[in-house]
């Protein structure tokens, strides 16, 4: 039987191999890459080329703008409500990076273990993820105030773990998903073997396990990271950066990740626009520079089966 | 391959190129209004004009919280940007400079019966025309007050103001109504004192200090009386001072709408919600009093009278459109059915054709200034970054209310009016 699919496979790789359909697919992939590629340049390159060339300018549409040269990086690197943002923002994703594997890894170690009803716990851990950051935003704000002793936008410390909570409700379930995948493709003959070998669980989670779902650890470190340092709806619904305090003149939203504070850069008048256009250029390549730096890193520790 | 490549993104220009070419034939007008409370009376009066002359009238509503940033995002759509939008203050002035067409000498300005309203440029040019003015106040239910035995005419100043609250707090129980609405600083409701309550205090800097054009710093002169209202406000009222972080505009509404409060802090926008269907109030038990805050002499005071709505045509737009858009304006300040939904959302309009109002508040503000009082301006046009900055003072306000510091407001205020000013002057 095994042999029998074997044989058949082999000659549909021979069939797709062929050069009546090798050929024409390699001179005409053109035509198949076009949507694709037009949607990219459409949704991509082009806004990614129009905002870099924005953020040398002075503008209120983005339609009429004036080139002002560097004048908004340098304004964009003085800002101190910037540097805070940006210290907030590593802080919330560090946080959050590891509190969203750990707990992700957890349940979704818990739920491939043969235990009843487990499809329907991976189908409510994951639910949270369809709900939208702004509808979540408010449900859980109204969940905080309900609970803490103050409004949530009122206290600093509130305001920072409310935002870890929120985000780890919802990304743990997505994070499960990937982790579940992962732990699926854990071979039995490893884990047996290992078994008689007299290895305890917790020597074949870590020599075994952990190991052979790095690719999956890769992925999900990657997507929280990036998820927070990107965080905007749940930041402006939640705690729009409050409370606010004065700094020298300066005054800091003590709660604004980067995102926000771009957003609020950018509207706050006519000259801030080029600005907030700025410091989401610098923000590209802060989280470009960090993921690639990320995944360099974990592919490494990737054991190939 | 480069060829192709070459290609391909000349038509991505080329697509963006026709879509800025192909403006319409025919005029016609997309209004972006700001005030959702007229949302329905814009609609129903653009419908008409159009089965009248054929002229498509588009009217979309973006609530004033997020106005800038539609306006922003609607403006880049060259064919289809707004050709009649909102300019009320320095600030949109500031922003908007190149886009806003020269409205003087048109058929509509020339209907003009004040130029109070409106906002000019360096030359003189009439920029944005104020098409309304609005007044605010504390909202009265005289009927409440009557049941617990005052009189309107009890409240002269802060002292009396404060006197009859409190009274009416202590028997709250007892009389099955409260003296405030709640206070709330959720987005929905803290304009009413970011903006309109910090007024006062503005103001009556600015009167005495002689204040003409947007000044750098304020000293914060009278946040002692800025205090004493809101101080009043927030302790005699159903509602915890600890909870008003997140109570809404609504709830406030609906507080003074179904008789649980006799004072409600708001303008003569609000008085057709309270007389409609929703609540039904009757228009004698209404009545608008001046925010009264313990500053001397503010028994002359009236009702704090100006305006942010000010219709500016958008200079960018197609020449056919610009001409629908100041057709479409020229009817609605002149014909009957204009005229009357001018006259029923926004009262007495400045204008010739202009019908009367039924607004009994409208009828108070007329009323003080009748009586010799003065009026209390609207100094807040004067915000540097206004969004910004108010959004300072109320995170400052509900640090207060939550049993932080005064001086948080104080810095807000005072404080938070440098930077900002500074944030948008560098």
């Amino acid at each position: 039987m095994q042999q029998k699919t074997q044989h058949k496979r082999k000659k549909e790789t021979v069939a797709v191999n062929s050069r009546l359909i090798r050929r024409p697919i390699q001179r005409c992939f053109a035509i198949f890459l076009l949507p694709t590629f037009a949607a990219f340049c459409i949704g991509f390159l082009w806004p990614f080329v129009k905002g870099l060339y924005l953020s040398f300018c002075t503008f209120t549409t983005t339609s009429n703008a004036k080139w002002v040269g560097l004048q908004n990086y340098q304004k964009a690197l003085t800002d101190a409500s910037f540097l805070h943002a940006f210290w907030y923002t590593a802080l919330v994703a560090i946080v959050s990076l590891i509190l969203i594997n750990v707990l992700s890894f957890a349940v979704a170690y818990a739920l491939t273990r043969k235990i009843p009803g487990a499809n329907i716990y991976r189908g409510v851990f994951f639910m949270p993820n369809l709900i939208g950051g702004i509808v979540l935003g408010y449900i859980w704000q109204r969940i905080f105030n309900g609970i803490l002793p103050t409004a949530i936008v009122l206290n600093t410390h509130y305001g920072f773990w409310g935002l870890i909570v929120l985000m780890c409700w919802q990304q743990v379930g997505y994070m499960m998903i990937i982790y579940i995948a992962g732990l699926q493709s854990v071979s039995e003959d490893m884990l047996e073997a290992a078994r008689i070998d007299g290895a305890n669980g917790w020597q074949i989670l870590w020599k075994i396990t952990i190991p052979t779902v790095m690719p999956s650890i890769t992925i999900c470190t990657f997507l929280t990271l990036t998820n927070s340092f990107k965080l905007f709806d749940q930041n402006m619904v939640l705690n729009e950066g409050r409370p606010y305090i004065f700094q020298n003149g300066v005054q800091i939203k003590t709660t604004e990740m980067l995102a926000l504070n771009i957003y609020n850069t950018f509207y706050m008048n006519a000259k801030s626009r080029g600005v907030g256009q700025a410091k989401a250029v610098l923000f590209f390549i802060l989280v470009a520079a960090i993921a690639l730096i990320q995944l360099r890193a974990t592919h490494e520790k990737e054991v190939q089966q | 391959m480069k060829k192709f490549f070459a290609l391909l993104l000349a038509l991505c220009l080329a697509m963006t190129m026709v879509a800025s070419v192909a403006s319409a034939e025919g005029g016609k007008v997309y209004y972006l209004n700001f005030k959702p409370e007229a949302d329905a009376a814009w609609q129903a009066l653009a419908k008409t004009y159009t089965e009248k002359t054929g002229v498509q009238v588009t009217v979309v509503t973006a609530a004033s919280g997020t106005y800038s940033q539609t306006l922003t995002a609607e403006m880049d759509k060259s064919s289809a940007a707004p050709t009649l939008f909102q300019c009320g203050n320095l600030e949109g002035l500031q922003t908007w400079r190149d886009y806003m067409l020269n409205l003087s000498g048109t058929d509509f300005a020339n209907e003009m019966t004040t130029s109070d309203f409106n906002l000019y440029g360096e030359n003189g040019e009439l920029l944005a025309a104020g098409y309304c003015y609005e007044a605010f106040g504390i909202i009265v239910n005289k009927a409440l007050l009557e049941k617990a035995g005052h009189k309107l005419e009890e409240i002269k100043d802060f002292a009396s103001l404060k006197a009859v609250a409190e009274d009416i707090h202590a028997r709250a129980a007892e009389l099955g109504f409260d003296a405030f609405t709640s206070a709330g600083l959720d987005g929905s409701s803290s304009w009413r004192f970011s903006g309109h309550l910090a007024n006062m205090p503005l103001y009556y800097e600015f009167r005495d200090d002689n204040v003409t054009e947007k000044p750098a710093t304020i000293k914060g002169t009278y946040l002692d009386n800025f205090k004493n209202i809101w101080d009043l406000y927030i302790n005699n009222s159903a509602t915890k001072p600890a909870d008003l972080a997140t109570a809404t505009g609504d709830q406030a509404e609906s507080e003074f709408g179904t008789g649980k409060a006799a004072f409600y802090q708001n303008g003569t926008w609000e008085y057709a919600t309270l007389i409609g269907e929703k609540f039904g109030m009757k228009s004698e038990d209404l009545a608008m009093i001046p925010i009264y805050c313990g500053v001397e002499g503010e028994e002359k005071a009236g009702l704090c009278c100006g305006t942010e709505n000010c219709w500016a045509v958008n200079s960018k737009a197609s020449e056919a459109d610009i001409k629908a858009t100041l057709d479409f304006l020229y009817w609605v300040v002149t014909s009957e059915e204009g005229t009357a939904m001018m006259a029923e959302q926004f009262g007495p309009i400045p204008f010739k054709a202009a019908k009367a109002s039924s607004n009994v508040f409208f009828n108070d503000a007329n009323a003080y200034i009748a009586d010799g009082n003065y009026v209390v301006t609207w100094a807040f046009n004067y915000t540097p970054n206004v969004d910004a900055w108010r959004a300072g003072v109320v995170d400052a306000m509900m640090q207060y209310c939550a049993g932080g510091s005064w001086d948080n407001v104080v810095d807000a205020f005072v404080q938070g009016w440098a930077v900002q000013y500074a944030n948008a002057n560098e």
